[in-house]
């Protein structure tokens, strides 16, 4: 069984849960002797692939003349957008937009036929355009290579997956690791949408990371319920770096929020509950670790709040920097007014943290051992703080079940539910 | 001929208020007199009344062949006067009918047994005085909160004067030895120990309405005909639940009522059995052996121990700082903070704690109020910091005062 699968990110070249997802994914299916053909926007060179074939959509060659190639390149003058639609924002998105102006997108003319895309990856301006160009790639691919499903992660690949399932007639799979509602609340991005729904719909069967998801799906996509499975996320099992011992120069607990500092995220309920927190126990400090639009709104809230000595902003966090977060964290929040999945606190728990996550969150579905609150609900959010820090038995539930809990959330099962995907698929094309 | 021995379990908690952090040090409203108040009137329109006229008429119609007995706890009696005084009413009538025997047990429905004597020993003399006050009759029998008994707590339970002892016939403890049988404690051979059916009182407690079950629906004819069918040397079998089952746990729509009715009468009519109470048992049976219960047994789950209560590093913590606090309570005698200790000390608040419930019973999710056991930990323990503060602000002052010497070292 081979699967062509779409990505746009790939470690380490990731800006959040997404490229996590694939990558771990990947390697479940690759276990489970599923052959997997993944490609990507753009290599760096760094990338660490391990047994997975990766192919760079920007060294695929592509025939001006073919028909797929004229519709989307067409279409691509008009698809420029302003940058305020753009549903991530990021340090990585700023370090790839400097690069481009250094760079410019160009085409590079091989012959009179034959053309390569350069691709920047990420998140950049030309996001609309670079999504049209790689459905164009996919196209040839598709062509090119032999496999049985097609697999494309979130909406920047839906366009490709949809092209390749033309030119290949092979089953399509789209997983939808967020929707465009999570990331923009109701003010939506209509395109992103248009795309989104185009997806599901040419798609034979849309996996959802949880049943907030798939419900999202069904209620506000109008996909038909028959063919959105729900397969929750897994986590990786620790690197070894995180065994190293940190050292806290502070006597104080630790109450950590860590992920991009955005509307998605609930950053501001976290500096509430810290802000009620801090009135009962003034021995406790709050880190808010992370990037994004609303970031310079939190940090004045927090100095008007006059807790600036308690709160601490360290912004964009990644690798070892994140285990160290974790390793010195007491609490770790996650507010999030919707996440689809949300990776982290299993990241946390994995480090023996306990963890407070929204009740409007997927990996709230499979937790037992972690709080649960509103995430508009400022004052559980307040009291599940107190609670941990001040009952120590809480810690001690947390490092002897919630890491085990954790453990037993492997990649290797949503691996074999895909697989289990894969096979009904070509069951029914049979 | 063999016997047939009804008791029903009788309780409701004090729940508690939502008490978030910031409520320490500010109020001690912990009990949350609403839900109280609504959940009582509910379960009496639902289940106790109802209940009780079926039993009265069970009474009237059968005399002599059909009693029943009750262990009611303090903290439930206490929610009768206070919220539905119609309920204690109805229990009061079957009283007077002479057929009903009122158990003891522990006021506040507590797991005192297994931490503190003084505490146990309280509880029970309360419990005892307000059922000879309400029912007119003296507790000659005891049965444990949750059925919880070992070696060391039959001792206890004899030497406050009771003969006579209600237990679960936990698998583990009896081998192959039946629970249809009169038992006595290896550790005081005068306590007799009557031992719950599990099997068929669970027959009537969880699996009535559970269409899944391959003897669905249970009627009269079958569940007598399976008395019948023990062993012949078997001679009382001992159904032990709580009332709760009659319309709350079995709604009125699975005919659990009916089956109350008919179960009892045909049990009567055609078979001949009668339905007596542990007191009459006790003094018409012989124990055939003593049992032998080192470590406590209950009446919850599979394993049939403590786990459902205590056990866990939360249920641990909270049950620990409870109890700490006892002899500074004593000291202190203020009435009211020993009554919202004692609320406090209802086994309920540690089996909503309870974490076994991830991997198995649903039993434990439907009666917890609580989404989570760590979202019950955490409110139970805001409420009990408060409590501890109180207490200790007030064991300070008292001896300054009896000094009488320095004015001003009594913190504000």
């Amino acid at each position: 069984m081979k699967a062509l699968m779409f990505g746009w990110e790939f470690p380490p070249h990731i800006s959040g849960g997404l490229g996590t997802a694939c990558y771990g994914l990947t390697k479940a299916l690759l276990k489970a002797d599923v052959e997997i053909l993944f490609v990507v926007p753009r290599m760096f060179g760094d990338e660490e692939p391990g047994n997975i074939r990766l192919i760079s959509a920007s060294e695929v060659t592509v025939d001006v003349r073919d028909e797929v190639y004229k519709s989307h390149e067409n279409k691509i003058s008009i698809m420029e957008i302003d940058s305020t639609l753009l549903p991530y924002s990021t340090e990585e998105e700023y370090f790839h937009l400097v690069e481009q102006i250094e760079s410019g997108t160009r085409l590079e003319q091989l012959n009179l036929h034959a053309r390569k895309f350069k691709f920047m990856g990420g998140y950049g301006k030309n996001l609309m355009e670079e999504v049209r160009r790689y459905a164009i790639v996919a196209s040839n691919i598709a062509r090119d290579n032999t496999f049985d499903i097609i697999h494309a992660h979130d909406w920047l690949t839906y366009l490709a997956g949809i092209e390749a399932r033309k030119v290949s007639g092979k089953p399509l799979v789209v997983h939808m690791h967020a929707t465009e509602f999570d990331r923009s609340g109701d003010n939506i991005n209509q395109l992103v949408y248009t795309i989104e729904k185009a997806g599901m719909e040419a798609a034979d069967m849309v996996i959802a990371v949880s049943h907030l998801t798939r419900n999202v799906v069904i209620n506000r996509y109008g996909i038909d319920p028959e063919k959105v499975i729900t397969v929750h996320n897994g986590v990786e099992p620790p690197r070894d770096s995180i065994s190293f011992n940190i050292k806290r120069h502070v006597d104080e607990k630790i109450v950590t929020f860590l992920g991009r500092i955005t509307y998605q995220k609930g950053p501001e309920y976290f500096i509430e509950a810290a802000y009620k927190v801090l009135q009962k126990d003034p021995d406790v400090r709050f880190v808010m670790a992370g990037s994004g639009d609303l970031l310079p709104g939190m940090i004045r809230r927090v100095a008007k709040l006059g807790m600036a000595t308690r709160f601490h902003f360290t912004g964009f966090l990644k690798g070892d920097d994140v285990d160290r977060m974790f390793g010195l964290s007491d609490v770790y929040v996650m507010p999030s007014v919707s996440e689809p999945f949300g990776i982290s606190p299993l990241e946390a728990m994995r480090s023996s943290v306990p963890v407070i996550i929204s009740k409007q969150s997927g990996v709230a579905e499979v937790l037992n051992h972690a709080l649960k609150v509103d995430y508009w609900d400022v004052d559980a959010i307040a009291d599940a703080i107190y609670g941990v820090l001040h009952y120590p038995s809480m810690h001690a539930m947390f490092r002897n079940y919630g890491k085990a809990e954790v453990e037993n959330i492997k990649w290797d099962q949503a691996g074999m539910k895909v697989k289990n995907i894969y096979k009904r698929m070509m069951q029914a094309r049979s | 001929m063999k016997s047939i021995c009804f008791y029903f379990q009788v309780h409701q908690p004090y729940r508690l208020s939502s008490y978030r952090f910031f409520d320490i040090g500010a109020h001690d409203h912990y009990f949350d007199e609403y839900a109280n108040r609504y959940i009582m009137q509910q379960v009496a329109e639902k289940c106790y009344l109802p209940a009780n006229e079926v039993l009265l008429g069970l009474i009237k119609k059968h005399g002599e062949a059909f009693k029943v007995s009750f262990s009611i706890s303090g903290l439930a009696l206490e929610q009768f006067e206070q919220y539905a005084p119609k309920v204690l009413k109805s229990f009061q009538k079957l009283a007077e009918t002479g057929n009903v025997e009122f158990l003891a047990e522990t006021w506040a429905h507590s797991l005192a047994a297994l931490k503190s004597k003084r505490e146990f020993s309280e509880q029970v003399k309360m419990h005892v005085q307000k059922i000879k006050s309400l029912f007119g009759q003296k507790p000659v029998t005891f049965r444990n909160t949750e059925l919880v008994y070992s070696n060391d707590i039959g001792n206890m339970v004899y030497k406050l004067g009771f003969d006579t002892m209600l237990t679960e016939g936990a698998k583990h403890i009896l081998g192959w030895k039946s629970p249809n049988l009169m038992y006595c404690s290896a550790a005081n051979p005068k306590l007799k120990l009557l031992l719950k059916n599990f099997q068929l009182s669970d027959d009537i407690a969880f699996r009535f309405s559970e269409r899944a079950w391959n003897e669905w629906p249970l009627t009269a004819e079958k569940f007598v005909s399976w008395i019948e069918k023990t062993n012949p040397k078997d001679e009382v079998i001992n159904l032990f639940m709580d009332y709760e089952t009659f319309g709350e746990h079995q709604w009125a729509e699975t005919g659990i009522f009916e089956f109350l009715k008919s179960f009892p009468a045909l049990a009567i009519e055609k078979s001949g059995m009668h339905f007596k109470t542990p007191s009459e048992l006790s003094e018409e049976l012989q124990p055939v052996a003593q049992l032998n219960v080192p470590y406590p047994i209950s009446w919850a789950d599979e394993e049939r121990d403590l786990t459902a209560w205590l056990g866990n590093e939360m249920q641990d913590e909270a049950f620990n700082k409870l109890y700490d606090i006892e002899s500074k309570i004593r000291k202190i005698k203020d009435d009211k903070m020993i009554r919202q200790w004692r609320y406090l000390q209802a086994s309920d608040h540690f089996y909503y704690m309870c974490t076994k419930w991830f991997s198995d019973g649903d039993v434990h999710k439907y009666f917890n109020p609580y989404s989570s056991p760590y979202d019950a930990f955490i409110n139970y323990m805001n409420i009990l910091s408060d409590l501890v503060i109180r207490v200790n602000k007030q064991a300070t002052r008292k001896p300054a005062k009896r000094a009488g010497t320095r004015k001003t070292d009594v913190p504000a």
